[in-house]
């Protein structure tokens, strides 16, 4: 009892073979595609190690580069598989290699699906990390004099440029860390002394936040000091102003970047890769009832799987199983009935 | 006399028009390239149209877009001819076009040679554009609610963190101009009314510039306000402090960029139109050589081909005789 059938005249073969080599192409594109998306992933989280707490996200884009690249090789592979389909005197020669490539496609497949889906299950390791990574480059920030730290500063502002976001959960965490170092402090001013005084850490903690954090999109010059103090400044009300400083985290915005980027190349291209693999079986065995026959322009029949599922599950587990060595028990005990029946 | 006679036999004509045949198509992809590279010029100078004060640089840019659409095309058609060259009965099919063909793409690439070349005489257009245009988006900084320029300030700062610049020639220039609005200067207090009094325009001109200029490479928090006070800061000298703005000045940085794009779509458009001329030379001694091949009568014979069949000063001399012809006929 074959698996998803469907009937096949010549002119659906030879439709087949041609939607088929093209689609081939086209998967190679996608392949190359998700390789350079690995590729690119994998500067990108790079390029911010120093907000991200531990490397095991690297497994994504490790997943992402392996599958493209399989993924070129294999469909260059059913690409001349299905240049050489229409041609019955070339076809027999990819007979044998048939069966294991198609294993070997499902295979590879089904990475690029755990490469997705790890993808969006890294997403929550993704947050916990940023959040500890933004936490102490922001504790860091006023410590460019300190080999190790002193690009954590520019890191920060460019960061938080580029992505239009201002502290780790958003810009409050500013005023909770001393973001200007000790060496430009005035500690003969009263000023200085009472707010060191004031807290227990002997910090100089402000309500004021780096340039960085400024919205270019707002009416009026940026205020970056005494964000909470309204009578500092004219016609100021902290409570409504929403356009002078951004009001999204850094967390938030970079999680949200990620999470858009991994979603965009991920579902596009495993469809692809379906779509091919299903065709190509199709092609492969609704070629195999042509050969040997005398006249090639018969109507034959094509399908996904020769028994039912679970039959042909079980078909390709005994093999694995025997060498395993899992069935010596059981061949034991039938041959101990056979040897006590003819008894 | 003909002018660069040389003699081909079937083979190397056969060769001939198989190169020609693939050229033609290499050819196809720098059209491609070069109409990409106007289209992407063209996009960046859109992006800052509101920086560049009234000067039209369109003409330039839409010859360079057109210019990679029709070789395109051109090059499209020589191949089609090359490819039916090796067989002299698919040869007689094409035979009357070829000699226009030859003429037009020769006049197409000269227009090619035009547009290369102009790219490179934009500079001081340019320059004086881009002088006029950021002095105005700087006046316009603080005119956030007037209809028309309140994109400006969202402009210029932009502008100054992308491309790492303050001010038109140096910070400096932010001192010379008002650059925040009176709605958000409180009348009242004694030091704004003083400041206002201090110049005879009544504008309010202080020594600090906006936080688009800091630079992000600087060891110490910004310092935007009160810049020449060395008082007003701890541990800050004005004259030694170089890494707390941009140093250079945004017409210096704009100008440097749109220079380089020019140039380098210039030497692209030059490189093309001599690939473009040798391939127009290999059609020509291809279209030559099957004429003799016909007038001779054996598709297996050599022949010879030629750039032009009598030296330059015969075949003006013709030409200019045919024209006079037609028009005495006329």
């Amino acid at each position: 009892m074959v698996w998803a059938k469907m009937k096949f005249p010549f002119e659906k073969r030879v439709k087949l073979a041609q939607g088929l080599w093209l689609l081939s192409w086209l998967a190679i594109v996608g392949g190359a595609l998700n390789f350079c998306f690995g590729c690119f992933l994998k500067t990108e989280i790079r390029r911010r190690t120093e907000v991200m707490d531990n490397s095991n996200i690297h497994i994504v884009p490790n997943t992402l580069i392996v599958s493209g690249l399989a993924a070129i090789g294999i469909n260059y592979f059913a690409g001349q598989i299905c240049q050489d389909a229409l041609d019955v005197g070339r076809f027999p020669r990819w007979k044998t290699f048939l069966k294991p490539y198609c294993c070997c496609a499902i295979i590879f497949t089904s990475l690029t699906l755990i490469g997705v889906i790890l993808s969006f299950t890294m997403r929550s390791s993704l947050e916990g990390s940023l959040q500890v990574g933004l936490r102490n480059a922001l504790r860091f920030y006023k410590d460019t004099d300190t080999p190790g730290r002193c690009f954590q500063k520019q890191t920060i502002d460019h960061l938080q440029m580029e992505f239009r976001c201002c502290g780790n959960n958003d810009y409050r965490d500013w005023f909770e860390v001393q973001w200007i170092s000790n060496r430009y402090l005035d500690f003969s001013s009263k000023e200085v002394k009472d707010r060191i005084k004031s807290n227990v850490d002997g910090r100089y903690l402000l309500d004021g936040v780096p340039f960085s954090c400024c919205n270019p999109s707002s009416a009026r010059p940026c205020i970056q000091y005494k964000l909470t103090n309204n009578s500092a400044h004219y016609n100021y009300e902290h409570q409504t102003e929403e356009l002078n400083i951004f009001v999204r985290g850094c967390r938030e915005a970079l999680l949200s970047y990620y999470t858009a980027l991994m979603n965009s190349i991920g579902a596009g291209v495993l469809l692809l890769f379906l779509v091919v693999l299903a065709s190509l079986r199709y092609l492969q065995t609704s070629m195999e009832a042509v050969i040997g026959q005398e006249n090639t322009e018969i109507e034959t029949e094509g399908y996904l799987l020769e028994k039912n599922v679970s039959e042909t599950i079980v078909e390709y587990l005994n093999p694995v199983m025997k060498l395993l060595l899992l069935n010596q028990v059981q061949d034991g005990l039938v041959k101990a009935e056979a040897g006590a029946q003819p008894e | 006399m003909a002018v660069l006679r040389v003699k081909f036999t079937k083979g190397q004509r056969d060769k001939l028009a198989q190169m020609l045949w693939l050229l033609n198509w290499v050819s196809v992809m720098t059209g491609i390239i070069l109409f990409s590279l106007g289209l992407f010029v063209k996009v960046e100078f859109s992006k800052k149209e509101e920086l560049m004060a009234d000067r039209d640089f369109q003409p330039v840019l839409n010859l360079l877009i057109a210019v990679g659409l029709i070789a395109c095309i051109i090059n499209l058609l020589g191949g089609k001819i090359c490819y039916d060259c090796v067989d002299t009965n698919k040869f007689l099919r094409w035979k009357l076009l070829i000699l226009p063909y030859i003429i037009c793409s020769f006049f197409f690439t000269g227009c090619m040679l035009v547009g290369a070349l102009m790219c490179y005489s934009m500079q001081e257009e340019l320059q004086e554009s881009l002088a006029e245009g950021l002095r105005d988006v700087m006046r316009y900084y603080k005119d956030t609610d007037s209809p028309g320029r309140c994109f400006l300030k969202h402009t210029m700062d932009l502008l100054q963190i992308q491309f790492q610049c303050c001010g038109n020639r140096d910070h400096r220039d932010w001192f010379h101009i008002q650059w925040i609005s009176n709605r958000y200067l409180d009348m009242s207090k004694r030091e704004v009314v003083d400041r206002l009094h201090s110049n005879v325009e009544g504008k309010y001109l202080l020594d600090s510039v906006p936080f688009s200029c800091c630079n992000t490479n600087s060891p110490r928090p910004c310092i935007q306000y009160q810049i020449t006070n060395n008082s007003a800061h701890f541990n800050y000298d004005y004259l030694t402090e170089d890494l707390n703005l941009w140093k250079r000045g945004c017409h210096q940085a704009l100008v440097e960029y749109y220079t380089k794009l020019m140039h380098s779509t210039g030497s692209t458009g030059l490189l093309i139109w001599l690939f473009e001329l040798s391939i127009l030379t290999g059609v020509r001694y291809l279209q030559t050589a099957m004429e003799n091949v016909l007038r001779q009568g054996d598709p297996e014979s050599e022949s010879d081909g030629w750039l032009l069949e009598n030296s330059l000063v015969e075949t003006a001399r013709n030409n200019f005789n045919i024209l006079k012809n037609l028009d005495s006929t006329a």
